[in-house]
């Protein structure tokens, strides 16, 4: 704490709370916003494959069923 | 991203069914790096750099700022990069690579814009001055635009992952001639009264925390765009062996312990 | 070689006389989008003047942009551009001279109408000169780098929207040497440096895009 005589004084930013906040929030809530895209997207991912690979039968290795696949989604 | 030092083993990654298990496994530790160097980083701008003196504190934007815009500049050459290797070698991993790089990218783009206009407002007393590095930062950010909207619109993976490797080489040529003409057009356009030369003087503290934080924004940008992945090539490679038994694995797994991340 | 550029130059001129009103249309649409600038910034000559070259050249690159769509989607959907593929004739070279046919049908008519546009926007008349070469250098380009994105964009649900973010960003430069170039004139500071780097480009644009292009067109029509 060299730079600074209290938290109070940390948080007011010398007067420049709202822009430097405002900076560090945004860029923090997209990260976790893509992180959970990211996941969901896996989770949504590997539950579509596999439901796509029940229906199409277990020798799905073999190129066919590809009418069945469900719709890609578009998020992240 | 499989780094070009890695020599040797790149070739055998370059096979999605060993690039699969790699990422999962380098991924969390690449996180946990970021995590632990934006820790680093944040003390060092917050706690041991000084206060700037003609700024004053609003400066510690800084930290994410100028990383922010570095590393949008980069992922868009590592795309470009990819799309090339893609398109020389007809190797699909590649494509995927450019493609799971891209929304990172745009995030990091559009973080640079929104920072940089929060740092201009008390510094500038303007939110956007159409000063040159700005005006080339939103640019970059339409190129990103536009690959992801392309990469999306097209239904057919192969068509889409060439489709894209094209634009990317297109805008990546263009990148410098642009960032040429929007500087040439800002020294005739704008006054002297808004002078971007900032911190002249920067303290070496100030300079190792913008460091720091910008290796901690290379190791988020590989952890994310790792997990990204990993989902991609399921998809493209869902008609394989090892992705069925990858599947049912998982499936076993969210079926037992709710879902592994 | 010369003779495959020089018949699909002629078909394409040929199918652009026979289907003139979309030349007609790309015209009285960069005519209405000059015009309405006096009533969205007032009429005040002097501000009109001072907008009129960037007016001018937004008109025209919007122009290009609205009517690109056009460039190959009738020989996409009959089936003559897999045929132009299939053939052993390099396509760079007939990509060039399609480009160049729907140039000569959107572009030239585009300026050779932009002085009497300038007049209207009150323009100097010193300025035109230099507004006719930046156009004549500048709209090629615009032709070439959207070719890239036509060709890319081929055959697309919402393809126009996807077209104009595609090509929009690589746009920019030109526009701004190009409406840079008629004020550098007016402000007496010469307008050589600003078309001689238009010239680069044109050159640049005219060895790169058609091959980015024709490497585009076999990746959509596979």
């Amino acid at each position: 704490m060299q730079q600074w005589e209290s938290w109070s004084a940390f948080w007011d930013m010398g007067g420049a709370a709202f822009f430097v906040w405002g900076s560090y929030g945004l860029t923090f809530a997209l990260i976790a916003l893509e992180l959970v895209l990211v996941f969901q997207r896996r989770k949504d991912t590997t539950r579509r494959l596999l439901r796509w690979r029940r229906a199409v039968g277990k020798d799905a290795g073999k190129r066919n069923g590809e009418g069945t696949m469900p719709a890609m989604e578009s998020e992240t | 991203m499989t780094n070009p030092e890695r020599g040797r083993s790149l070739l055998r990654f370059a096979a999605p069914q060993n690039f699969y298990p790699l990422a999962g496994r380098l991924a969390p530790w690449f996180a946990a790096l970021a995590v632990l160097l934006t820790a680093i980083g944040l003390w060092i701008g917050f706690f041991v750099a000084p206060t700037d003196a003609t700024q004053g504190q609003v400066y510690r934007v800084i930290f994410i700022h100028v990383p922010a815009a570095w590393m949008s500049m980069f992922i868009y050459l590592v795309m470009a990069f990819w799309s090339a290797v893609g398109l020389i070698m007809n190797t699909r991993l590649s494509f995927v690579m450019s493609q799971a790089l891209a929304p990172t990218g745009a995030m990091f783009c559009f973080v640079a814009l929104w920072t940089g206009a929060l740092w201009g407002k008390p510094t500038w007393g303007a939110y956007w001055v159409w000063d040159a590095r700005l005006t080339s930062q939103l640019l970059l950010l339409f190129l990103y635009f536009g690959f992801i909207a392309l990469t999306r619109a097209i239904e057919d993976p192969r068509r889409a992952d060439r489709a894209g490797a094209i634009i990317a080489l297109v805008g990546a040529v263009n990148v410098p001639i642009i960032y040429f003409s929007v500087q040439w057009w800002n020294t005739l356009h704008q006054g002297a009264s808004v002078s971007l030369t900032k911190a002249p003087s920067m303290a070496t503290t100030m300079l190792t925390g913008m460091l720091v934080m910008a290796l901690a924004s290379w190791a988020y940008t590989l952890a994310v765009v790792l997990w990204r992945v990993r989902p991609m090539i399921l998809e493209r490679e869902r008609h394989t062996e090892w992705v069925g038994a990858e599947l049912e694995r998982a499936g076993k797994l969210s079926q037992t312990a709710g879902g592994r991340a | 070689m010369l003779s495959t550029f020089l018949a699909v130059l002629r078909r394409d001129l040929l199918l652009a006389w026979r289907g003139r009103a979309d030349v007609l249309v790309t015209l009285a649409f960069f005519i209405i989008v000059v015009c309405l600038f006096p009533f969205g910034v007032g009429a005040e000559p002097n501000q009109l003047r001072a907008i009129a070259p960037g007016v001018l050249w937004v008109a025209a690159l919007l122009a290009c942009l609205l009517s690109l769509h056009r460039l190959f989607a009738q020989d996409y959907s009959d089936g003559t551009l897999e045929q132009l593929l299939l053939s052993s004739e390099p396509a760079a070279l007939w990509v060039m001279a399609k480009v160049l046919a729907f140039w000569l049908s959107t572009g030239l008519p585009v300026v050779a109408v932009a002085p009497a546009m300038g007049l209207l926007l009150d323009l100097e008349q010193g300025g035109l000169p230099v507004l006719i070469l930046s156009l004549l250098l500048g709209t090629p380009i615009l032709a070439l780098l959207g070719a890239v994105g036509a060709a890319l964009t081929l055959g697309l649900r919402g393809g126009g929207m996807l077209l104009a973010l595609l090509v929009l960003p690589l746009f920019v430069p030109v526009l701004i040497f190009g409406a840079g170039a008629v004020e550098a004139e007016l402000s007496g500071s010469g307008a050589a440096a600003h078309l001689l780097l238009l010239g680069g480009g044109l050159a640049g644009a005219l060895a790169l895009a058609p091959v980015a292009c024709a490497a585009a067109l076999r990746i959509s029509t596979d």
